[in-house]
C-alpha cells in the first residue's frame, strides 16, 4: 500500500484556515531564523486523508476486531461510551493550569479515581501522576530512595532485588532510578526460589520489585515469607501491577505487604492502548511514603472543594506534565464505576476463562508449571520444535491464519520457546473454544505439515516480514529521495476488506 | 404463555461479561474445580479480602453518562470562557478528520505492534509519523513518541550523558517550568547534575551560555522559548556544539513553519511537546512527546522506533527495529524503560499535519503571528500595557506587565469572562505582575479586543 507521502501532490490541501482582514503584517522574522525549505508534509485532499488512514485501519487487528491473548498486555474490550466521555466539552477543551475553582469537576474525579485505587491496592495515599506502567516503576523507585535518603541510608541502600521473570522495565528502571540490579531465581513451583532469596537480602537492600501473580501467570506462594524478608531487613516492597487484573477484590498488595504500587490503567481499567498507547501508571503508597509522591497533589480541601497542592517539600518533584493524563482517568474512573463492587466479578472471569483455555491446551502443549494459573499462563513449544522443527513463533503465525492475534512470545526468559495467553474476562466461551480449537489444530498441523506453519501467516496483508534486514540496515523515514516524483493514482484506490478475521 | 421475567429479578451478567451460568458450570468442569473460589486456592489465606470493595455500585450507561456530564458541567473550558492560556499547552483547532482517524476501532484497540503482520496498519503510520518529524525538525531520526514534552526531554539527558559521558546538563531558565522540574526529578537517578542559565531581557545570552556549556552533555533551551521569544538559536547551538555538548531544542511544532528546521542549524536533538499539533487539551493529557535526533544517535533513542522491510514475497512493509536497545530485549542495560507510548496521540498529530499539509502549517504560523502583532498593538494603544520584552520578536504568546499582581488580574478578569493567560510570578521571581499571553490560531480579533477591553478595565 502506498504512503501518504506518495499520495500527495503540490497544491493540494485538506485544510482552510481562517483569513483576518485588516490585520498589522506579521513581524519579519530574522533571517538566520527563518524556515529555509517548507517540510515535506503530505499535500492531499480531506477525503484522500480519510481514505488513506481508513485503509491502514484494515491493515490492522485490535480488540474490537477479535480475540487479542496478548499475555501481559489484558487486551479487553473497551467501552465505548468512554470515547465520548472524553469529548465532553468540560474535559476535552480545559486547560491544565485554569485555576482550581474552574476546575472542582477533574479534581473531583481525579480525586474520587484515588480513593477508589486505594481501595482496590490496599493502600493509602495515591499519585495519579505517572504516564504509564514503567513511569509508575520508575517513580516508585524515586519514592524509594528519597524515602532512605530521608533516613540516611541512601548511601547504604543501592540494591533492588528481581526475579528472573521480571518484565524488562522492572530492571531498566533499577538502572534509570540509579540502584543496583540483584537478579533473583524461580524455583520449581515458579515461586521466587526462596533460598537463592535469603542470601541476597540484606543492609544494602532497598527494595523488591515483584508482579504477583508473575508474568507465569501464578501467585507466589511464598509471598507470607518473603514480606518477612524484606521487612525484616528494612527493605521496602514494590508492587508491579501489570496483573492486577487477577486479584481486583480477590488479593490487596497492601495486605500482601507492598509499600508501593504501579497500576496499569490501560490493562485493568480499560484505557485503549492505541496501537501502542497512550496509558496510564498512577502509584499508591503506604502512609510512610506520602510525603515523598510526586508534586501537585490532588486533595480534598473540604466537603465541597478540590484543589492541587503543591506545599509537599519532601516530594519528588514531578515527573511529567500537569497532573498527568487526565482522558486516561476520565475512561478508569467511567469503567470503575460501571463495575463498583463488581469488579471482583472482573478478575474471577479473568481467571477463570484462564484456567479453562489452560485446561484445555496442556495436553498438546508443554505447561511448564503444572498449577491453576491467575489471568494468564505460560505454555511452552520445546517439544514442537524438537520433535517437528516449529517453533513458538511459527505458532503465533499460524494462530494469524485462524484468525486470532497471536499471544506473546519468547516470555517470561525462564520458559524457552514461551507462548504467554491472557485471554481477559471480555471473551465468549464460544470464542475461548474457537481459540482452543484452533491452538489444537495448530499442534496436529506441526506434526503432518510443517511447511504450513514455517511459512505462515497465509492470509494477512502481508506475508512474514524480515526483521533482521529492517535492524541491519535502518530505514527510519520515507525516501524522498529515492522516490523523487510520486505519481498520480492511475486506479482508483481499492480499500482491501480485511482478511483472515 | 410463560410469565414474562420480572425487570430487576436475580443478578444480571455485567454488559462487558458474557458467561452464562451454564457456561461457568461446563468450565469449571473441565478445568476440575468444584467452584471459582477454587482457583485461587494459591493465595495464603490471610491475603484474602474477605469484604466486598467499598466502591459505590455499579452504574448503568445512562446513570455514568449523566453523571460524568455533571462532573464535566463543573470545569471551565474554553467554549465557557475566553481563554488566553498557553505555557505549553495550547488551543489550536483540532479537525474532525482527527477524531474519525483515532475511533477506528482497529487502530483504537490495538497494542505495540508486536507482531507486525497483524499491524501493518499502525507501523506504517508510525513511520509516516516519524517521516513527518523529521521533515519538520530537520533530523535523520524520531522515535514513536514519549509520554509529553517534559519527559522526552529527561530522555534527552540520558542520551547525552551515555553520548559524552558526561553528567552536567545546562538548561535555560526561558525553558517552560515544567520540562526543568522534571528534568530536575530525574536527574539523581540519571547521575546527572542540572545548571540553569538566566535569561537577559527574555532570551538567553549566547557568550554566557557558553561559559556554562563548559563539561556540559548537553546544553537544552526552548525556542520559542516560555516568553513566546524567539532565542537566538543558531549562536546557542554554536556554543553548545563548541563545548562538546549536545545541542538539545525543545520546539514547538507548530513553529516550524516558519522557524528554521533546528537540524539545518546543527541541533543534535530536536525534540518537544506534541499537543498542540492534533491533541485537545484535555486538563493537561494524554499527549505525545516527540523526540527527533541526528543519525548518530539513533541506537541511544529511547522507546519505539519502525522501519521499513520487506515481507517473504519481496512487498514493502514495516516492523519495529533496533529493539537490541529496548528493555524488554536488553532489560538493565536499555536505552529507556519505556514501553507503553502515546502511539495514538502521535498518530492524532500525523492526521493533523497531514491535514495542513505544509502550506497550512506556514498559514498557521503566520496568522499566529500577526494576530500576536495585533494583541500586543491593541494591549499598548488601547489598555496601555506594553509587553515585558518589548525588544524581542515573538510567536504565539508574549509577556505583558498588567500593573499589580497578575494572579488578581486573572481572578478579575475571569468574573468577565475572560482568562488572560499565565501568572508568570508563579514560576519566576520578580514577574508578580507579569501575564503570559497566547494568542493561537483559534482567536479571533473580536476575541483580542474583549481582552483588551477587560484587561484595559482590570489592570493597573
Amino acid at each position: 500500500m502506498k504512503l501518504i507521502y506518495e499520495r500527495s501532490q503540490a497544491g493540494r490541501r485538506a485544510s482552510a484556515l481562517p483569513r483576518h482582514e485588516g490585520l498589522p503584517a506579521a513581524p519579519e522574522l530574522p533571517e538566520a531564523l527563518r524556515r529555509s525549505t517548507p517540510p515535506r508534509l503530505p499535500e492531499v485532499a480531506e477525503f484522500q486523508l480519510i481514505r488513506h488512514f481508513t485503509e491502514l485501519s484494515t491493515r490492522n487487528f485490535g480488540v474490537d476486531t477479535g480475540f487479542y491473548p496478548l499475555g501481559s498486555c489484558t487486551m479487553k474490550y473497551n467501552p465505548r461510551i468512554n470515547e465520548r466521555l472524553v469529548t465532553l466539552p468540560g474535559f476535552a477543551n480545559m486547560h491544565p493550569l485554569q485555576e482550581e475553582d474552574g476546575a472542582q469537576g477533574a479534581l473531583e474525579l481525579m480525586w474520587r479515581l484515588q480513593e477508589i485505587l486505594a481501595e482496590v491496592t490496599g493502600l493509602h495515599a495515591v499519585s495519579l501522576q505517572p504516564a504509564a506502567g514503567s513511569q509508575g516503576e520508575l517513580t516508585g523507585l524515586m519514592l524509594v530512595r528519597a524515602y532512605f535518603a530521608d533516613r540516611g541510608e541512601a548511601e547504604q541502600r543501592r540494591k533492588v532485588v528481581i526475579p528472573d521473570t521480571a518484565h524488562g522495565t522492572n530492571p531498566a528502571s533499577v538502572t534509570m532510578a540509579g540502584f543496583e540490579l540483584t537478579p533473583v531465581k524461580t524455583d520449581s513451583r515458579g515461586n521466587i526460589d526462596i533460598e537463592d532469596l535469603r542470601g541476597k537480602v540484606d543492609e544494602h537492600t532497598a527494595a523488591l520489585m515483584l508482579t504477583n501473580p508473575s508474568t507465569l501467570g501464578l501467585f507466589d506462594e511464598n509471598i507470607e515469607e518473603i514480606e518477612r524478608i524484606f521487612h525484616g531487613a528494612g527493605a521496602l516492597m514494590y508492587y508491579d501491577g501489570a496483573n492486577l487484573n487477577a486479584v481486583c477484590g480477590i488479593s490487596r498488595p497492601g495486605d500482601m505487604g507492598f509499600d508501593i504500587v504501579h497500576i496499569n490503567l490501560h490493562k485493568t481499567f480499560s484505557q485503549p492502548h492505541g496501537g501502542g498507547g497512550p496509558g496510564g501508571g498512577p502509584i499508591a503508597v503506604r502512609d510512610i511514603l506520602e510525603p515523598f509522591l510526586p508534586v501537585p497533589a490532588v486533595v480534598r480541601r473540604d466537603e465541597q472543594r478540590f484543589g492541587l497542592d503543591y506545599d509537599r517539600p519532601k516530594s519528588i518533584g514531578k515527573v511529567r506534565g500537569f497532573t498527568g493524563p487526565f482522558g486516561v482517568f476520565v475512561r478508569s474512573y467511567a469503567y470503575i464505576r460501571m463495575y463498583g463492587p463488581r469488579l471482583r466479578e472482573m478478575s474471577e472471569t479473568a481467571v477463570l476463562n484462564a484456567n479453562y483455555v489452560l485446561a484445555r491446551l496442556k495436553g498438546a502443549y508443554e505447561l511448564p508449571f503444572d498449577r491453576l494459573c491467575m489471568h494468564e499462563f505460560v505454555l511452552s513449544a520445546r517439544a514442537l520444535k524438537r520433535e517437528h522443527g516449529v517453533t513458538a513463533l511459527d505458532v503465533a503465525k499460524r494462530l494469524m491464519d485462524y484468525g486470532f492475534h497471536p499471544p506473546t512470545v519468547y516470555f517470561p526468559l525462564v520458559v524457552p520457546e514461551a507462548l504467554m495467553i491472557e485471554p481477559t474476562e471480555t471473551e465468549a466461551k464460544e470464542t475461548l473454544d474457537a481459540f482452543c480449537d484452533a491452538m489444537l489444530a495448530i499442534a496436529r498441523e506441526a506434526a503432518q505439515s510443517p511447511e504450513l506453519l514455517h511459512e505462515a501467516p497465509h492470509s494477512r496483508p502481508v506475508k512474514r516480514l524480515d526483521e533482521v534486514r529492517a535492524a541491519k540496515r535502518p530505514i527510519v523515514t520515507y525516501g524522498f529521495e529515492a522516490h523523487p516524483a510520486a505519481e498520480a493514482d492511475a486506479q482508483p484506490v481499492a480499500v482491501e476488506a480485511p482478511k483472515g478475521v | 404463555m410463560p410469565a414474562l421475567p420480572v425487570p430487576g429479578a436475580g443478578r444480571l451478567t455485567h454488559p462487558f461479561l458474557a458467561l452464562t451460568d451454564a457456561d461457568r458450570e461446563e468450565m469449571l468442569a473441565t478445568i476440575g474445580v468444584a467452584s471459582i473460589e477454587e482457583l485461587f486456592r494459591d493465595i495464603p489465606e490471610p491475603m484474602r479480602f474477605r469484604r466486598e470493595l467499598a466502591l459505590e455500585p455499579a452504574l448503568s450507561e445512562h446513570e455514568l453518562a449523566d453523571h460524568m456530564a455533571a462532573l464535566a458541567a463543573r470545569n471551565v473550558d474554553s467554549t465557557g470562557e475566553l481563554c488566553f492560556l498557553g505555557a505549553g499547552i495550547y488551543d489550536h483547532y483540532v479537525p474532525a478528520v482527527v477524531d474519525a482517524v483515532l475511533q477506528r476501532g482497529e487502530l483504537l484497540t490495538a497494542y505495540t505492534p508486536y507482531q507486525p503482520e497483524m499491524s501493518q496498519g499502525v507501523l506504517q503510520a508510525i513511520f509516516e509519523y516519524q517521516t513527518a518529524i523529521c521533515e519538520l525538525t530537520g533530523m535523520d531520526v524520531s522515535n514513536a513518541s514519549g509520554y509529553d514534552g517534559t519527559t522526552v526531554t529527561a530522555d534527552a539527558c540520558y542520551i547525552a550523558k551515555h553520548a559524552t559521558g558526561r553528567t552536567k546538563i545546562v538548561v535555560t531558565e526561558a525553558t517552560n517550568p515544567q520540562v526543568r522540574q522534571v528534568v530536575k526529578t530525574y536527574a539523581p537517578g540519571f547521575g546527572l547534575e542540572i545548571v540553569e542559565v538566566p535569561h537577559r531581557s527574555g532570551t538567553t545570552d549566547p557568550e554566557e551560555l557558553r561559559a556554562a556549556a563548559e563539561d556540559a552533555a548537553a546544553v537544552i533551551f526552548q525556542h520559542p522559548n516560555m516568553f513566546g521569544c524567539l532565542e537566538p538559536a543558531p549562536e546557542l547551538v554554536a556554543a553548545a556544539n563548541d563545548a562538546g555538548a549536545l545541542p538539545v531544542v525543545h520546539a514547538d511544532p507548530l513553529s516550524l513553519g516558519v522557524l528554521e528546521a533546528p537540524g539545518r542549524y546543527g541541533a543534535a536533538i530536536a525534540l518537544g511537546e506534541g499537543q498542540g499539533a492534533g491533541n485537545f487539551p484535555s486538563y493537561g493529557g494524554p499527549h505525545y512527546g516527540f523526540l527527533a535526533a541526528r543519525q548518530d544517535f539513533i541506537r541511544r533513542m529511547p522507546g519505539r522506533i519502525v522501519g521499513e522491510t520487506v515481507d517473504a514475497a519481496g512487498e514493502r512493509g514495516y516492523v519495529l527495529t533496533l529493539q537490541t536497545r529496548e528493555q524488554h530485549i536488553r532489560r538493565e542495560k536499555a536505552t529507556s524503560n519505556i514501553t507503553t507510548n502515546q502511539t495514538l496521540l502521535a498518530l492524532g498529530g500525523l492526521v493533523y499535519l497531514t491535514w495542513l499539509g505544509p502550506q497550512g502549517l506556514r498559514e498557521l504560523g503566520e496568522t499566529c503571528l500577526s494576530l500576536g502583532a495585533y494583541a500586543k498593538q491593541q494591549l499598548a494603544e488601547r489598555a496601555g500595557l506594553e509587553p515585558l520584552f518589548s525588544e524581542q520578536t515573538t510567536f504565539k504568546e508574549f509577556a505583558v506587565r498588567v500593573g499589580r499582581n497578575a494572579r488578581e488580574v486573572v481572578a478579575a478578569a475571569r468574573e468577565r469572562g475572560v482568562h488572560p493567560g499565565y501568572a508568570l510570578g508563579r514560576d519566576y521571581e520578580g514577574m508578580d505582575d507579569v501575564l503570559l499571553v497566547a494568542v493561537t490560531e483559534r482567536r479571533t480579533p473580536a476575541e483580542i479586543d474583549r481582552l483588551v477591553d477587560v484587561l484595559a478595565e482590570v489592570a493597573r
